[in-house]
């Protein structure tokens, strides 16, 4: 299994994500992450959707997403070709003894402080899916109190855009 | 056409109907008038009417109650059935006999979920309907209301698209899209749930709306490119095969086809969707392929070397194991959906298009190879193929004890009714001998649920059908499960004036399961008797139910047959009745079986032409 990461311009409209989710559960593909959001366009949304799968039962999954009357694009963004970011909130043990330390780790992951008290720091970070990674693999012998992490979100690299003209080539449009 | 009294009758019915249907029309101009401070239920009858509705199959609720008021006072005839399921199913028959858009209301909740299962049918052989349902209040959504269910999110995966109306200023917009998603591209099933607040509401009616689907563009029109690919395929293959499925009849590509075999010179095989999409009659036609296809139409795509699929789907039922399916073959794969191609078998030449215009380009392209001196000889591949077709043709044997065989009595029905008759099926095995011996030869003449395999299918289709072509003679055949699952709507049609023909093939079991348990499980019959037996497990002389007496109580003429030498009569008797439904129980032996078969999961390479009969397909030869 390799991942991909699809990104999706959908309608702004109610119902859309159960349809998106519900035809992957169906046609047996595993979703590992999934972000949706607001995009330049009121009337558009875009959901990132990372799966693990092979290229063939891809190409099926995009078919037949491509099918559902409210999805106006998919764009598959892989490798050096796009730019992902996760963002990651981290609540880590942090006492005065080990306050140092924590901060340290922060600043060598560019992630910064947004909520402090006696007992924990609260970090921000964003990054890769690894780098985040990399980062909770530091902070983990520190003592992990909770954490929020959201789905990739995802942008091709260069000037063209999926939304506009003359843009990316989008997969085959359906019945 | 001999005149009877009911012949006439029935012309009076069918004048009566054309003229509901001419009103409708002259209506749809009218309703094209803009309104203001109307209901939104007087919104959702306008764009009916707008659209061309001539019919509804339908039950009032509490919620969809609104929608009934003006509906009293529309040209749009509205049909009463007597179960949800019969509504859908009536519409399904209706839009696979007529090609339009077949409508179906129903209330929310229990109504709403009842057209489930034919929604789900209709997905799954893509016929374009539209279902109405009532909901809810939109303050009452999401607290489990008296008759509430989220039917859109029940029906998303079975449907084409559906739509929960919020204001009823969208209402006739939605009609619109609902009515234009469901009938171009791949045809299939849509449904717009309405709240009753939202039915009630005021608001203001204008024609035609404006459509909003910007994520909806079907390809219509194929790759010229890929158009003459598939054309120098066909030109230089010795052993084609053109494989063609429901596609075919809902793009109204018949005449199309029919250029296109008469100019390939190749063998044709018609799918259990397809059947009557090419004349039977045709010495090119061999008939259907699949699990209980012909010997020669199985086994004509195993060994063939270019497969021109065309509005088909490579469906489990006609390829059986995937892996062995048509080893050598190349594929040409024309369909309107693109998920479809490369879905279950790859395609060597893709072509995503109307299959009207993509064979019609077809025939261009080829036309274009054979003017330039590429034209193939298929002398060898049709001595093989007419080899295998003498030595296995359809054919039943009679049962050892004398019963009637059904086979006979379905051969001999599609005799006398003729191809001009529309015939309906339930599923099982009357439906496989309904496909495989009567001789289809115009297009939408045969109807039958085939993806989703839908007991109960026929009398409720055959209904629609009747309606939507009132001066043609309607057959529904089916057997005695799937007539006790929707034969309360024989009194729709009795009251309605819906005069439909049912063939009741009454071997007292459920046929096709019985023949899987004498095949694959030692014959030991686990709940698939119908009839009352003794505690030994042999019938009992009574009739549950007696058809005869339940056709009479739902107000139909009941007759019934049980013997080979009354059988054209009783054929003939029903053919004679134009003013009422009919139905014949014909008691038929429990212990015939459809042949040939390729038993589920396995090779095509391993048909059967009857029981333990393997054919010798002079393998090496070919």
């Amino acid at each position: 299994m390799t991942r991909h990461t699809l990104s999706v311009l959908v309608e702004n409209k109610s119902g859309v994500l159960a349809r998106v989710s519900a035809l992957f559960s169906r046609r047996g593909f595993n979703i590992e992450s999934l972000a949706v959001g607001p995009t330049e366009n009121p009337d558009l949304s875009r959901m990132t959707i990372v799966v693990d799968a092979e290229s063939q039962p891809l190409e099926q999954i995009t078919k037949q997403l491509n099918k559902l009357i409210e999805i106006i694009k998919i764009v598959e963004l892989d490798g050096g070709a796009a730019v992902q970011r996760e963002l990651l909130l981290v609540k880590v043990r942090a006492p005065l003894a080990e306050r140092t330390q924590v901060l340290q780790t922060a600043e060598l992951f560019r992630a910064r402080v947004i909520d402090v008290n006696t007992d924990t720091v609260t970090l921000e970070a964003t990054g890769t899916p690894d780098k985040l990674q990399a980062l909770l693999a530091v902070l983990a012998p520190l003592g992990i109190k909770e954490m929020a992490q959201s789905g990739t979100v995802a942008l091709g690299r260069g000037p063209r855009a999926m939304s506009g003209a003359g843009t990316l080539r989008p997969v085959e449009r359906s019945a | 056409m001999t005149t009877t009294p009911n012949e006439a009758a029935t012309r009076e019915a069918a004048e009566a109907l054309t003229g509901v249907e001419t009103t409708a029309r002259s209506v749809a101009e009218s309703a094209a008038e803009p309104a203001a401070g109307i209901t939104g239920a007087q919104s959702l009858v306008r764009s009916l009417e707008a659209v061309g509705v001539d019919v509804v199959f339908g039950i009032p609720g509490g919620a969809i109650l609104p929608a009934y008021d003006p509906l009293f006072d529309s040209a749009v005839r509205h049909v009463l059935v007597r179960h949800e399921q019969g509504a859908g199913h009536a519409a399904t028959g209706y839009a696979q006999a007529t090609g339009r858009v077949g409508v179906c209301m129903a209330t929310s909740g229990p109504g709403a979920t009842n057209l489930v299962t034919p929604l789900a049918d209709a997905y799954m052989d893509s016929v374009p309907i539209v279902a109405i349902t009532g909901q809810v209040p939109s303050a009452a959504i999401g607290t489990d209301a008296f008759q509430e269910a989220d039917i859109r999110g029940i029906t998303m995966p079975v449907t084409k698209h559906n739509f929960l109306v919020t204001s009823a200023a969208e209402i006739p917009q939605r009609i619109a899209e609902a009515f234009h998603l469901a009938s171009t591209g791949r045809p299939g099933p849509v449904l717009v749930d309405i709240p009753k607040d939202v039915l009630q509401a005021t608001t203001d009616f204008s024609w035609p709306p404006r459509m909003d689907l910007p994520g909806y563009k079907p390809t219509t029109r194929p790759h010229g490119k890929q158009v003459r690919e598939a054309a120098t395929l066909i030109a230089g293959a010795s052993r084609p095969v053109l494989y063609v499925g429901g596609g075919v009849l809902k793009a109204q590509a018949t005449e199309e086809l029919a250029e296109l075999a008469e100019l390939t010179g190749a063998p044709v095989v018609t799918t259990l969707m397809a059947r009557g999409a090419f004349p039977d009659s045709s010495p090119q036609h061999l008939g259907m392929p699949g699990m209980h296809g012909t010997v020669a139409a199985v086994t004509a795509l195993q060994k063939s070397d270019v497969i021109v699929a065309l509005g088909a789907r490579f469906d489990d039922r006609v390829t059986g194991e995937l892996s062995s399916f048509a080893p050598e073959a190349l594929v040409v794969h024309a369909d309107i959906d693109p998920a479809e191609i490369g879905k279950n078998r790859k395609a060597d030449v893709p072509i995503v298009g109307d299959a009207k215009e993509t064979i019609a380009q077809l025939v261009e392209a080829l036309r274009a190879e054979h003017a330039a001196g590429r034209t193939p000889d298929l002398a060898a591949w049709w001595a093989q193929l007419d080899d295998w077709r003498e030595r296995y043709p359809l054919g039943y044997d009679w049962p050892e004890d004398g019963a009637l065989s059904p086979q006979y009595v379905i051969e001999r029905l599609g005799a006398i009714a003729g191809p001009d008759a529309i015939y309906t099926s339930g599923v099982g095995q009357h439906q496989m001998w309904a496909a495989q011996f009567i001789k289809y030869e115009k297009p939408g003449t045969w109807l039958n649920s085939g993806g989703l395999g839908t007991m109960g299918y026929s009398v409720p289709a055959a209904m629609g059908a009747k309606y939507g072509c009132p001066e043609t003679t309607v057959w529904a055949i089916d057997g005695d499960g799937c007539f006790q699952m929707t034969n309360q709507e024989l009194a729709t049609c009795a009251i309605e004036g819906i005069p439909v023909k049912v063939a009741v093939i009454n071997n007292g079991n459920l046929g096709m399961v019985r023949q899987w348990q004498t095949l694959f499980y030692e014959g030991r019959y686990s709940n698939t008797k119908l009839h009352a037996q003794e505690a030994d497990g042999t019938p009992k002389p009574v009739r549950i139910p007696d058809f005869v007496a339940l056709a009479e109580a739902l107000g139909c003429v009941g007759l019934r047959c049980e013997s080979k030498d009354d059988v054209d009569a009783v054929i003939e008797k029903a053919m004679a009745i134009n003013d009422a439904p009919v139905v014949i129980d014909f008691v038929v032996g429990a212990d015939a079986q459809v042949w040939p078969m390729v038993a589920a999961g396995a090779s095509n390479d391993a048909i059967l032409a009857a029981r333990d009969l393997r054919p010798v397909f002079g393998d090496g030869q070919v």
